[in-house]
């Protein structure tokens, strides 16, 4: 049942599904359906869908470690670039619907607004990742180095939730709760490494 | 700038207003049902638009009761609107205390009917960097401030939003240290900007903005209008105020509009007017610097934010 072949034939629904809420708010933000304030709306729907497509690519990779859900994995290349998707009509959202390409303002925003500055630091992370997820480019790299540079899904991860929690001002549940699962994956990945039979160097 | 609502709308012909579009509303419903339910106010808008400054349009009754922040319905700008339903505003009363002649409660009838109701549209700036204009109806606080008789020796004035945590369900979290609490110098709590507001579009304060009385002092950012008053406090000393003791290094006593002080999550420079696509520069005051900017000649505003 969840072996690679069905995963990989999973993949057009689920493109799909990943797809359908950028082009619902889109559409939304068009036809003036998304509330009061729309560009507010559109900038933390976008963000709050990429901040959930990072967790559950960490997801996938814990998930791979249960033996009958090893091919999960070739699930997360595809949800890894949706969240680079996201991210990026996120950025651009806010540079040229909030801020309408007012470069001097928006360079003083990311210096001097730490949560901004965590949000552009986790953008910039986030672009090697997604420029190297060909198999190309593993090949190219080799998989030790392409390994290596994958490891910045880490600090993404972190700083996107922190760019969230110090955004919010009062009820910091949700936040939190995002921050939780992060530590929770990472500290499952520490441990495995600390238990893993050392290899012969 | 014309800002003030010179004319003055007596109580009665308020009331009477009131009665009128409540008729209205009746006949509306009955002559269409695809009107939509926000469009019950008086259609009529002239008597806001034209104490309008040029720059400003009225937001709709619609933006205004959808979209604002009073946490104790909800820490989301649609909260307030999606779960005040359960909340009553009446019977009210007001409880006066600190350095008075002499501690008492009032009635809200009983203020209502010893002040004169005013039409005030007025632009409010919340900190977060969005603005609206809003047609406010209501009176000076400093009538309230004489009838409350301080003494001599009050300088400042606080003020305290009802703890009900059964009708308001944003109390029943501790997101904030409830009750909320606000607080003015008495020369700004005097100054005849600074109103009581007990309506919006002629109708009733809404539950979700602050039904059914509710500061309004719109040359600060919208905390420090604080919302169904049930004690008013004067003091010697200034007073704790809630934003403040939450995040003192965000949020200042004072907390008056200024495009010049930073604030570290939002830039005060611009401000998205809900409705506008394009953000607007914000300007020193809300735009009342005529009115309130000798209050402060004195004070070093970066200091003081």
């Amino acid at each position: 049942m969840f072996s690679t072949r069905n995963f990989n034939r999973s993949k057009p629904v689920l493109f799909i599904l990943i797809l359908f809420p950028s082009l619902l708010w889109a559409y939304q933000f068009v036809t003036g359906n998304l509330g009061v304030n729309p560009i507010e709306k559109l900038m933390d729907e976008l963000g709050l869908m990429a901040l959930r497509l990072i967790i559950i690519t960490l997801m996938i990779t814990t998930l791979s470690n249960i033996k009958p859900l090893k091919s999960i994995v070739v699930l997360r290349r595809m949800i890894g670039l949706f969240a680079f998707f996201y991210v990026c009509l996120h950025f651009s959202t806010y540079i040229v619907l909030d801020h309408f390409l007012d470069m001097k303002f928006i360079i003083q925003d990311i210096i001097k607004r730490p949560f901004i500055t965590f949000g552009f630091i986790s953008f910039l992370f986030l672009i090697p990742l997604a420029s190297t997820s060909t198999n190309n480019m593993i090949k190219r790299l080799g998989f030790k180095l392409w390994k290596k540079i994958h490891y910045l899904i880490y600090p993404v991860a972190i700083l996107a939730s922190m760019h969230f929690y110090v955004l919010v001002r009062a009820d910091k549940t949700e936040p939190v709760i995002y921050m939780g699962i992060i530590i929770l994956l990472l500290l499952h990945r520490i441990f495995k490494r600390l238990t893993r039979p050392q290899l012969a160097q | 700038m014309k800002i003030l609502g010179s004319e003055i709308t007596p109580y009665k012909t308020y009331l009477n207003r009131r009665k009128f579009i409540k008729g209205s509303l009746a006949s509306a419903m009955l002559a269409t049902v695809t009107s939509s339910a926000f469009a019950n106010h008086d259609s009529d808008l002239s008597i806001y638009t034209k104490n309008l400054n040029e720059n400003d349009k009225l937001n709709s009754y619609e933006e205004i009761t959808t979209y604002n922040n009073f946490y104790e319905f909800g820490t989301h700008k649609k909260h307030p609107h999606l779960n005040s339903g359960n909340f009553k505003p009446r019977p009210w009363t007001i409880k006066i205390d600190g350095l008075v002649k002499k501690p008492q409660t009032f009635d809200l009838e009983k203020i209502l009917s010893n002040v004169t109701i005013e039409d005030r549209v007025y632009r409010l700036r919340c900190v977060e960097a969005w603005s609206m204009v809003i047609p406010w109806q209501g009176f000076q606080l400093s009538e309230l401030i004489k009838m409350a008789e301080p003494l001599s020796s009050a300088k400042y004035v606080q003020f305290v939003t009802v703890f009900r945590p059964e009708e308001m369900p944003g109390q029943q979290k501790r997101t904030i240290i409830w009750p909320y609490r606000e607080g003015l110098r008495m020369d700004e709590a005097m100054n005849p900007l600074t109103i009581l507001a007990t309506g919006l579009y002629g109708h009733e304060m809404p539950n979700q903005n602050g039904a059914p009385i509710r500061l309004v002092v719109p040359w600060k950012y919208g905390f420090k209008s604080i919302k169904s008053i049930v004690e008013i406090r004067f003091l010697d000393t200034q007073p704790e105020t809630s934003w403040e003791t939450l995040a003192p290094w965000e949020y200042g006593f004072y907390a008056n509009v200024n495009p010049n002080v930073n604030h570290p999550r939002w830039s005060q420079g611009t401000e998205r007017r809900i409705g506008e696509f394009k953000r607007r520069e914000t300007l020193m005051f809300n735009g009342y610097e005529k009115e309130v900017a000798h209050l402060y000649k004195d004070l070093d505003l970066t200091k003081f934010y």
